[in-house]
């Protein structure tokens, strides 16, 4: 195929297009939303698959110059090695989620609508080679984020959508700000123009400024302590179906973006002379793994702790970013893309699954899901999976993309990062092994539940509902779908497909475990051109 | 320093500005004025990029070319930073409205705008 590289422009604008469709076809029909958005999402995996099968047989990036301008002064969009495994990331976690939302989410043509243009920016952000692209992308996956997450019940979710719109405006300019330090001392925005321009550029202090502001706004933008104050407020306040998504793929895409920065632009030698850029990036990320996870043990709330949970999983890219740049260290960022991946996947799982349980019983808190494993056997079997996998036992993906960023610590004699990927295990051990401890080994107490909504017995009780009774809750389906249309979604919401998804995501965290090698040879031709 | 001043004076109100608008974030116990702050930001970096434009072709005019100029003729500024703050300045406004709209939301719910009242209103329920 000649034409592959229509499908970079096709991927972005195709949501974005395809967003104003919910709205305007509103006018008429009451439910098109999540037929739009289920076509346009299938879509887009289809041709994500079909140019990821592209670039990694190839070997080798495929571009493609928007409007035919060329990269001087035109935009790019680029997509390697690297950039393909967060689109396939974005593309399949949507897929996912978006199917849960189909009986468990909110609903509503506006709701597709943002969503559509969440998934367009994400993609965005993954494929752009322009540095001042990457900003507008950012900022409309940031808009489209702060509107889901104010789309939540009750005056909370606009409070924390709007500390987050200042928090995350602040610093997008900071990144903006980075750019025109970088543009007046090259005169450049493209990304390979960049690189090359960077070393040879006569105001140096000016780039190196630059780097500062980018620094900072990236660490805003990927929750570093202490700069996450927006992340545990926005991640508990947005609707259970959103936190899954922006969980598992906003702050994925901007650390990818920040990585991007690191190696293509700056790239890794020059950032190695850089003084003291290492030490900060590697500082900012140790301190958040360690903050992050002491953070999360101290949590009531479930879905709390594991948005400080993500912290300092970010905290770990964010380190390996720091090991890359000190030791131009090979290991270190094929363990930052696999954790940057697996991490997405294993929360998108793990906020699906607290969407489940909450859908169901109304728990919230540690303490009310004591005996889940009894009342839902397979819900807290894949959450199990999921917050062993987080922690890093083998075979799950975490131990994968730990242990290639503490190989890749301890090849460059950084001791210290090592030291802390240990101590943030046994942290991490300490908050899952409370929420496993509760749900298999404390039984559960009517009084443990006061938010239990009692309508849940008027049809039948909730036992063989667990998706061991397969077929007992298919023949239920016809009566919750009558529910859901008329808005009742709270009898009992929880459907065989909504439990399938968290299974699905916990079989793919063991699975890509078992795919870390593969990866890292994918990564390979990526890896040569970047790093010497 | 003089020299500096009188040259980059851009610059130099552009920081200033900076200054302001980060400060009105932090300070401001009024959410209005906290986004008003936040706008105020944004625009000192949109003049950062068109001052940049100017001063590093000293003397220069608008990027407009005349239509029968000989090359080379007339000196113009980057017209890039400009039309790329154009763009920037689209996504500030688009901020701006959801930050007002949240801001709206927020006041029909708790009546207040004042973040310290906000904060006492919130500890209570």
């Amino acid at each position: 195929m000649s034409n592959v590289d229509l499908i970079l422009p096709l991927l972005i604008v195709t949501p974005i297009l395809a967003a104003t469709l919910p709205i305007a076809l509103g006018l008429w029909f009451d439910r098109t939303g999540w037929s739009v958005t289920a076509l346009t999402t299938l879509g887009l995996f289809g041709a994500a698959s079909y140019l990821a099968a592209e670039v990694y047989a190839g070997g080798e990036a495929v571009t493609h110059e928007l409007g035919g301008y060329p990269r001087t002064y035109g935009i790019q969009l680029v997509s390697d090695q690297f950039s393909m495994l967060i689109v396939l990331l974005v593309t399949a976690v949507a897929l996912g989620v978006l199917a849960y939302t189909r009986q468990g989410g909110p609903r509503g043509n506006t709701f597709y609508t943002a969503y559509l243009l969440l998934v367009g920016g994400l993609l965005g952000i993954s494929l752009t080679g322009d540095v001042f692209n990457l900003f507008v992308f950012l900022e409309i996956t940031s808009l489209a984020t702060y509107a889901l997450v104010a789309s939540g019940d009750g005056p909370e979710a606009a409070v924390a959508s709007l500390k987050y719109l200042i928090l995350g405006t602040v610093a997008a300019s900071m990144y903006l700000i980075g750019v025109a330090f970088v543009f007046m001392a090259t005169g450049t925005l493209n990304m390979v123009e960049l690189s090359t321009a960077i070393p040879a550029a006569e105001a140096q202090t000016l780039i190196r400024a630059g780097f500062a502001f980018i620094v900072v706004g990236f660490a805003v933008k990927v929750a570093q302590w202490p700069l996450h104050t927006w992340q545990p407020s926005a991640y508990q306040q947005a609707p259970d179906g959103v936190t899954p998504l922006i969980a598992a793929l906003v702050s994925t895409a901007s650390a990818y973006a920040f990585g991007r920065l690191i190696v293509t632009v700056f790239e890794v030698e020059y950032l190695a002379a850089m003084p003291n850029a290492a030490a900060i990036v590697l500082t900012v990320g140790c301190v958040s793994v360690l903050a992050g996870t002491v953070l999360a043990v101290i949590q009531t709330e479930v879905k709390r702790m594991l948005a400080y949970s993500s912290v300092s999983q970010f905290g770990l890219v964010i380190a390996a970013y720091g090991v890359v740049i000190a030791d131009g260290s090979r290991t270190a960022l094929i363990g930052a893309a696999i954790h940057l991946v697996g991490h997405g996947l294993l929360k998108a799982g793990l906020f699906l699954g607290v969407a489940l349980v909450a859908a169901s019983y109304g728990a919230r808190t540690v303490d009310e899901y004591a005996g889940l494993a009894t009342e839902r056997p397979v819900v807290a079997g894949s959450m199990a999976v999921l917050l062993f996998s987080l922690v890093g036992v083998p075979p799950g993906v975490g131990f994968v993309g730990k242990w290639y960023i503490g190989l890749g610590a301890v090849q460059a004699q950084l001791w210290p990062v090592a030291a802390v990927i240990f101590l943030s295990t046994m942290l991490t051990l300490a908050y899952a092994a409370r929420l496993l401890e509760k749900m298999y080994f404390t039984p559960s107490a009517a009084a443990d539940r006061p938010h239990a909504p009692d309508p849940v017995a008027t049809d039948g009780g909730d036992d063989g509902r667990d998706g061991s009774g397969d077929a007992d809750s298919a023949s239920r389906e016809p009566g919750a779908a009558i529910a859901a249309i008329r808005g009742e979604s709270s009898r009992d919401p929880v459907s065989t497909g909504m439990v399938a998804i968290v299974v699905v995501a916990a079989l793919g965290a063991v699975a890509l475990g078992f795919a870390g090698g593969t990866i890292a040879e994918l990564l390979d031709p990526f890896l040569t051109e970047v790093i010497n | 320093m003089i020299d500096l001043l009188t040259s980059h004076y851009t610059y130099v109100l552009t920081f200033v500005l900076l200054g302001l608008g980060i400060y009105m974030v932090i300070a401001s116990e009024n959410l209005v004025k906290k986004l008003i702050g936040v706008n105020l930001f944004q625009t000192a970096i949109f003049l950062f990029f068109v001052s940049m434009a100017y001063i590093d072709a000293d003397g220069a005019s608008a990027p407009i070319v005349p239509h029968h100029g000989e090359p080379g003729e007339v000196m113009v500024a980057s017209p890039l930073p400009q039309v790329i703050v154009l763009t920037a300045i689209v996504v500030g406004i688009a901020l701006t409205a959801v930050g007002l709209a949240l801001i709206i939301r927020i006041y029909a719910e708790y009546g207040t705008l004042r973040e310290d009242t906000l904060r006492e209103v919130r500890a209570d329920e």
